[in-house]
């Protein structure tokens, strides 16, 4: 803790919590390529929005970087081929998801040669029009890759069409063990300016503000010479602090700006991408090379040679932890993400995706957990906080089934950073206890919704009886009347017709 | 790889921990309190060690009846947290030295039981268990709960021995003359009540030294208010607690007891007399700093340390007690739901009433 954050801290200005970061040694280990590993098993869905849509048969041969799901509707995004071989099953596989249930995914059978489809390398990518660069990287697959997963052309249009001034990348990587956004930045630095220089065309952004947090020095130095020449290009180092890396507190630390809660990033004239992803955009881009694999840390007790590995898409975890040596003893969780926000993995069988930063294999003593006991009220939670919210409170109606004043506490603004939790004297799985609040809450909303639509039909039937019935009785009294009408129209023609032989007898 | 432990439930992020515990904290007030504590023994003696000892015994024999009787499971993890303990000690601090042992006993059975497990435990109480023990003491019970005694240092002349000093403690005699004393707060509450007014009375011979470094009588926690500052400070130091309470609660004792004592000196008591005195420095840094029973932001914690400050001055200056300070933080406990509900932070994003912020207009869109 540096003297400002002491300062701050006894200012009460202190949001988030300073863990250990455990980043090095796996840091300053050089990247080392994954070789190709015999089966890949790409899902559908790893990114957010609907998933891709196959678009090859089981036995066909596909190169590496073909496209075999495409994406269906506005948000989603397409699945290349990580590697060359055969098409061998599309079915059900375990996700990397702490639930454990399955998904869909295309399973690749290596033929080991690994051969790139042909692409067209654009002569002038920075002469590219800000329409076609974000149709380029929509077409490459490439989402978010500091975890969110959101498809990256989606945002590059929305800024495009919300007049942003600021972009924002996301260098910070405040999670504690990860270190592949700082690897990249520290080898591949040239690479990320230039998908920056690609988002600023394509954002129409002014310019480009990196924030890396200053526990990155070697990263902050090789950006600052690469960006060197681009004036509207500044690296910022920030704090390190958890969670530094969540858009809004980093939009706040650089621009000083807040995102309404109700609002996106982008109503305040900014938008956040992760290096990561401006590196995948200038590959994209300037080579036509979709994203098929990622930089990504391997860390933990368990983990034999922690470090940053590229790993093709699909490659299962069994896979990696076996290429890098095993596990060191026994690994007690594997984590797949950060250990402030990743999901526990049920077992090692499942592949990798774009959004997988790290993979972790905790030893018993990272991984063990205390017994909850009471909570002593001591609002460390609070002032933990990043986001002004008082955990204490919520986790307290919640454990009473009382959502609506959670709700009304500030439940939906909560981003599941876990510094509540991390910082709990009474281990109280407060992270938990939000999860579980927003699913119930989100089953409650379908509910309703679905007894809403039910009441609607319901009543619509009712309405319909009610008007057909009455549209009935009204054609039934209309033709009573139309008969009776006409009834008197005889008689009245026949009383004229007797008056008038009457008429007649008299004239005669 | 053994994969049986991987097929435990899951469990949701984050998967680390920064390593504090509640007895981490419980253990760290508890060094806080020892010098002044250790001080205390060696001023009042034997029978002041007995007392502490035996108030935290039966403080931890009545957590422990009550942990047995909601059927906890893990009563040794419970009862050694450290709480009943804490509760025992601060309780300890603001007796009379030479209280007798049944105060003690029935302290920790008015402190565990009614002020804290009937509202459900640990973390649940609305009012600070020691302070509730140390009220229905002193409302019961006022004559041994008022008797001070003249600080007799362990090995000076006079002072009783360990077989002497049991048999004071267990046979509850009144004490004798010789080495009944009053508190400053007690003293002069009682002269202003016979006529004779502060100047006089401070200047004359019986008036109680007021002394910082605590040779002085009334209780433990009463007498070494540098020590007690020592921990206070130590406490801020580690973080267990702000500095919000204890700015607030001396802030709200000193300054109208600097205006009263500047307009009238005859009647108000100086600042420096109220902070050194009727345990001021343990109310502003242990006492109203108690997680459970005080507000939880740190806006918050300063309207409650203020109005901690301010009804300990107005209760001692105009009330029937000589000494204010547990009535003070009782009623401002009572108070804590409400400072709760007002003073919360702001949320990112949102402004103060809760309304999501205004988006910005755009130029030139």
């Amino acid at each position: 803790m540096g003297f400002m954050n002491l300062f701050k801290h006894f200012l009460g200005d202190d949001w988030g919590v300073h863990p250990d970061d455990h980043k090095r040694p796996a840091a300053d280990q050089p990247i080392r390529k994954l070789p190709v590993p015999p089966r890949v098993h790409l899902m559908l869905s790893q990114h957010v929005g609907a998933p891709a849509r196959p678009v090859v048969l089981v036995g066909q041969k596909v190169k590496k970087g073909e496209l075999i799901a495409a994406a269906q509707g506005n948000i989603s995004a397409p699945v290349h081929a990580s590697t060359s071989g055969v098409i061998s099953a599309i079915g059900e596989i375990t996700a990397p998801h702490s639930s454990g249930l399955p998904g869909m995914a295309i399973s690749i059978d290596a033929d080991g040669e690994d051969a790139w489809l042909e692409t067209e390398i654009v002569a002038d990518p920075y002469g590219l029009s800000a329409a076609d660069i974000a149709t380029r990287v929509a077409a490459a697959g490439v989402v978010g890759l500091g975890g969110a997963t959101f498809p990256s052309s989606v945002k590059l249009n929305l800024g495009r069409r919300s007049s942003i001034d600021t972009l924002i990348v996301n260098g910070s990587e405040c999670e504690p063990y990860l270190s592949c956004d700082d690897r990249l930045m520290r080898d591949r630095a040239d690479e990320i300016v230039g998908g920056i220089r690609l988002m600023l065309i394509s954002t129409g952004a002014g310019v480009a503000k990196v924030g890396i947090e200053d526990n990155k020095p070697e990263a902050i130095e090789a950006m600052r010479s690469a960006a060197a020449r681009f004036d509207n290009i500044k690296i910022m180092p920030v704090p390190a602090r958890y969670p530094m890396g969540s858009d809004r507190q980093l939009i706040v630390e650089l621009t000083g700006r807040e995102v309404p809660s109700d609002a996106r990033a982008a109503d305040v004239g900014v938008i956040v991408h992760n290096v990561g992803t401006a590196y995948a955009v200038h590959q994209a881009v300037c080579y036509g090379r979709p994203l098929v694999s990622r930089l990504m840390t391997l860390n933990g007790g368990a983990a034999t040679t922690p470090g940053n590995y590229e790993v093709p898409l699909g490659t299962l975890v069994s896979d990696l932890v076996a290429f890098t040596g095993g596990y060191q003893g026994e690994a007690a969780r594997l984590v797949m993400g950060g250990p402030m926000m990743g999901a526990v993995l049920p077992h090692a069988r499942v592949p990798v995706v774009k959004g997988t930063s790290g993979i972790l294999l905790l030893d018993a003593g990272e991984a063990a957990a205390c017994e909850p006991e009471a909570c002593i009220r001591c609002g460390s939670c609070v002032k933990a906080c990043p986001m002004g919210l008082l955990p204490l409170e919520m986790s307290a109606r919640i454990r009473n089934d009382e959502l609506e004043g959670a709700v009304d506490l500030g439940l939906s603004d909560c981003i599941a950073c876990g510094c509540c939790a991390y910082v709990c004297p009474s281990h109280i799985p407060l992270v938990q206890y939000f999860y579980h609040a927003k699913g119930e809450l989100s089953a409650q909303q379908r509910a309703t919704l679905r007894t809403e639509a039910t009441k609607k039909m319901a009543l619509q039937r009712q309405e319909r009886l009610e008007r057909e019935a009455r549209e009935r009785a009204e054609a039934a009294a209309k033709r009573k009347a139309e008969r009776a009408a006409a009834a008197a129209a005889a008689e009245a023609a026949a009383a004229s017709a007797a008056v008038n032989t009457e008429k007649q007898g008299e004239t005669a | 790889m053994n994969t049986s432990s991987l097929t435990a439930p899951p469990l949701a992020s984050p998967h680390a921990h920064g390593g504090n515990s509640v007895s981490r904290t419980m253990f760290r007030v508890q060094i806080a309190l020892a010098p002044a504590t250790l001080f205390g023994f060696w001023l009042f003696g034997w029978p002041a060690f007995f007392l502490w000892l035996l108030t935290i015994l039966s403080c931890l024999g009545f957590e422990a009846l009550s942990l047995k009787m909601i059927g906890e499971t893990r009563i040794k993890a419970r009862l050694f947290d450290g709480s009943a303990l804490l509760t025992g000690w601060l309780l300890a601090l603001t007796l009379p030295p030479w209280a007798p042992w049944w105060v003690a006993v029935v302290g920790g059975f008015i402190a565990i039981i009614i002020g804290k497990q009937v509202f459900g435990g640990v973390g649940q109480n609305v009012f600070n268990p020691a302070m509730v023990a140390r009220v229905a003491l002193l409302v019961s019970f006022p004559l041994p709960l008022t008797q001070w005694v003249t600080p007799l240092p362990m090995m000076s002349v006079g002072a009783p021995d360990f077989v002497e000093s049991l048999r004071i403690f267990l046979t509850s005699l009144p004490l004798p003359d010789a080495m009944a004393s009053a508190s400053l707060l007690g003293f002069t509450k009682t002269e202003l009540s016979r006529g004779v007014d502060l100047v006089q009375s401070m200047a004359g011979s019986h008036a109680p030294a007021l002394s910082w470094l605590g040779t002085r009588s009334g209780s433990l926690g009463e007498s070494a208010s540098m020590l007690i500052i020592g921990g206070g400070l130590y406490l801020l130091a580690t973080g267990v607690i702000t500095w919000h309470t204890p700015v607030a609660v001396i802030a709200g004792l000193a300054i109208p007891a600097a205006i009263g004592h500047a307009v009238d000196p005859s009647h108000y008591l100086s600042a420096s007399a109220h902070l050194l005195s009727g345990a001021a420095m343990l109310g502003a840094f242990f006492i109203a700093t108690d997680y459970v029973t005080s507000p939880n932001t740190g806006s918050g914690q300063i309207v409650f340390g203020l109005g901690v400050g301010l009804l300990t001055w107005v209760i001692r200056t105009y009330g029937g007690y000589p000494e204010g300070m547990a009535f003070a933080v009782l009623l401002m406990n009572a108070l804590t739901p409400v400072i709760d509900r007002f003073a919360k932070p702001r949320i990112l994003g949102r402004d103060r009433k809760g309304k999501p912020l205004d988006i910005p207009e755009k130029k030139g869109a």
